[in-house]
């Protein structure tokens, strides 16, 4: 902006607000918990000793952490390929339709407005071994479904109700991105006798990869971060530690297993995971505002 | 529509309506499961047609108790998730209004530093730092009320950001003209500034209800009295009933209310929850 108002005294004024609750609520935690991972407190949290970096080392050696993370991994990958894979066939499919468009979009995308938690409870139902309708089909069908004692299945179970909670986000960039490939290019390759496969793969797929890749971090962002609530709803990091992903363990070791100083250690790693995450978007969002 | 190929049409309308019928399925499941009696699922199996229990089911649940630990009726709750979502939304849009104001529309000493200060709480969702965030709650005896629930999820700049972004695209000759007609700093902002972006303040609304709605593990750690409890974390309370059968029933209509206000605000304003969505994400 370049013509502003000569206040100098308003514009702390207004700001005001803003900066107070993020230094109680957001600076203030941030510290304790950069503080309190150099510490060791006991359970009731009578006395604590300086021990420097002996948290980051325990976690580092930690073979449950590795274990958490490639969990963390495996979760967020599958989410966001299954995720982006189904959402890109709808949103073909919806692009080629002329007749009842909006409808469609409409049907298809209310799921982003259900809470991670009540995700996993519509789902946890289908699948519960002993009367969920899923679960019977499949054991109808041979398959031994019991998510409660079978790690994999319960990877399964989160990822299939983290997946359809965003499917909806999805569609509708494929389906932005779809739209804003030009008529004409697709004109010419039909006439020049390209059928409609190999012109989604010559030509919309290759235009849709900025979208693609926006996409990729955004359902990596929402896996690692925005669906504890599916997986404590449903599986609790179980059975053994086969879904328990890297924020859910913060949590877990910090108000279950009251281990404040290692749960600390756990929030300041994923601090710095964030904050690459953030930069790579940025950077990204940066690249597309050059380009376009 | 580059060329005709009946067949080509007729997969895409099936392969939507499949898609379409996969995502609705486990909301049908639950519709059906919450008008049985309880005692309909120890037999083995979820009946796959609507029972006859379904009114009193929603009736009990609605206005009696959700049941299976949870003593407090969906329609407290209900009100309580909307304190919630509507304190979290209309303290999100008003601090960030004003401080994307001062940041855009005025220069002073540390304008930078405070811009960053706000943007690194970008970097830390509630679920990261969630034990410290815990402690200072407890620290300030907010553990229990509406302002424990509702002021430390507004620290968030998505907001901020956004607006930001709306007002920089806001002409310079406007604030001149505003200036020369002799309009101070507020005077600017109430009467040119809000009506412009009358559009992203009410697309934001959209999405920030939906967000103060959904929260679910804050809620659940500093609520400990069910005058507090808020819908969608009691489906954790009525979850972990340990003893007996669990009344699947009053579990699935206590989800299926839980999550009717805001399908149903994305249904009712599609149009600004898409433009929330896509400009939130920029």
């Amino acid at each position: 902006m370049t013509v502003t108002f000569p206040q100098k005294g308003l514009p702390w004024l207004l700001l005001l607000p803003q900066l107070l609750v993020t230094a109680i609520f957001f600076l203030w935690p941030a510290e304790q918990a950069l503080e309190q991972a150099f510490y060791q407190e006991d359970a009731f949290g009578l006395s604590r000793e300086f021990i420097g970096l002996e948290n980051f080392a325990a976690l580092f050696t930690d073979p449950l952490y590795y274990q958490s993370m490639l969990t963390t991994l495996v979760f967020s990958f599958s989410v966001a390929i299954v995720g982006m894979s189904l959402a890109l066939l709808l949103a073909v499919m919806a692009d080629r339709v002329i007749r009842g468009k909006l409808a469609y979009q409409t049907l298809l995308i209310w799921p982003y407005a259900v809470a991670p938690a009540l995700a996993g409870v519509l789902w946890w139902i289908l699948f519960d071994p002993s009367m969920g309708p899923i679960a019977l089909w499949l054991k109808s069908a041979g398959v031994d479904w019991n998510h409660y004692l079978n790690g994999n299945q319960a990877m399964i179970l989160v990822v299939i109700a983290s997946t359809w909670k965003q499917i909806s986000y999805n569609f509708l960039f494929f389906l932005a991105g779809l739209q804003a490939v030009p008529r004409s290019l697709i004109e010419a390759a039909a006439i020049d006798g390209a059928s409609p496969f190999k012109r989604f793969w010559t030509i919309v797929f290759p235009l849709l990869s900025p979208t693609t890749f926006f996409l990729l971090v955004v359902n990596l962002v929402y896996a690692f971060f925005e669906t504890f609530g599916v997986i404590d709803a449903t599986t609790k990091g179980g059975p053994g530690q086969s879904t328990t992903t890297l924020v859910y363990k913060v949590f877990n070791d910090g108000f279950v297993g009251l281990d404040l100083g290692g749960s600390a250690a756990q929030s300041v790693v994923l601090m710095a995971i964030v904050g690459l995450m953030t930069v790579i978007q940025f950077r990204f969002i940066e690249r597309k505002v050059q380009y376009s | 529509m580059i060329e005709n190929r009946p067949w080509l049409t007729f997969a895409s309308h099936a392969t939507l309506l499949t898609g379409i019928a996969l995502v609705a399925l486990p909301v049908w499941m639950a519709l059906v499961a919450s008008t049985h009696p309880a005692s309909a699922f120890g037999a083995g199996h979820i009946p796959l047609w609507f029972g006859d229990a379904g009114a009193e089911t929603w009736g009990t649940v609605l206005f009696e108790k959700a049941g299976n630990g949870v003593d407090t009726p969906v329609w407290f709750m209900m009100l309580n998730s909307l304190i919630m979502a509507l304190g979290i939304t209309f303290g999100k849009i008003a601090i960030s209004l004003l401080s994307a104001y001062a940041i855009v529309f005025f220069r002073f000493p540390f304008r930078n530093l405070c811009f960053w200060i706000i943007f690194m709480t970008l970097m830390l969702p509630v679920e990261v730092r969630i034990v410290p965030t815990y402690e200072v709650v407890a620290n300030l005896d907010l553990l229990n009320s509406y302002t424990g629930l509702t002021l430390p999820l507004i620290a968030s700049a998505t907001a901020t950001f956004l607006f930001r972004q709306c007002f920089l695209s806001i002409p310079g000759e406007l604030v001149e003209a505003a200036r020369m007609d002799g309009a101070g700093p507020w005077r600017f902002f109430f009467d040119i500034l809000l009506p412009l972006s009358r559009t992203n303040i009410a697309a934001l609304f959209v999405i920030l209800f939906i967000y103060g709605w959904n929260q679910y593990l804050w809620p659940l750690l500093i609520t400990t009295d069910d005058a507090y409890y808020t819908l969608v974390m009691s489906i954790k309370r009525m979850l972990s009933v340990t003893d007996g059968d669990i009344a699947w029933n009053q579990i699935m209509a206590t989800t299926l209310l839980a999550m009717l206000p805001p399908v149903a605000v994305v249904i009712g304003m599609q149009k600004l929850f898409v433009k929330g969505l896509v400009d939130s994400e920029k």
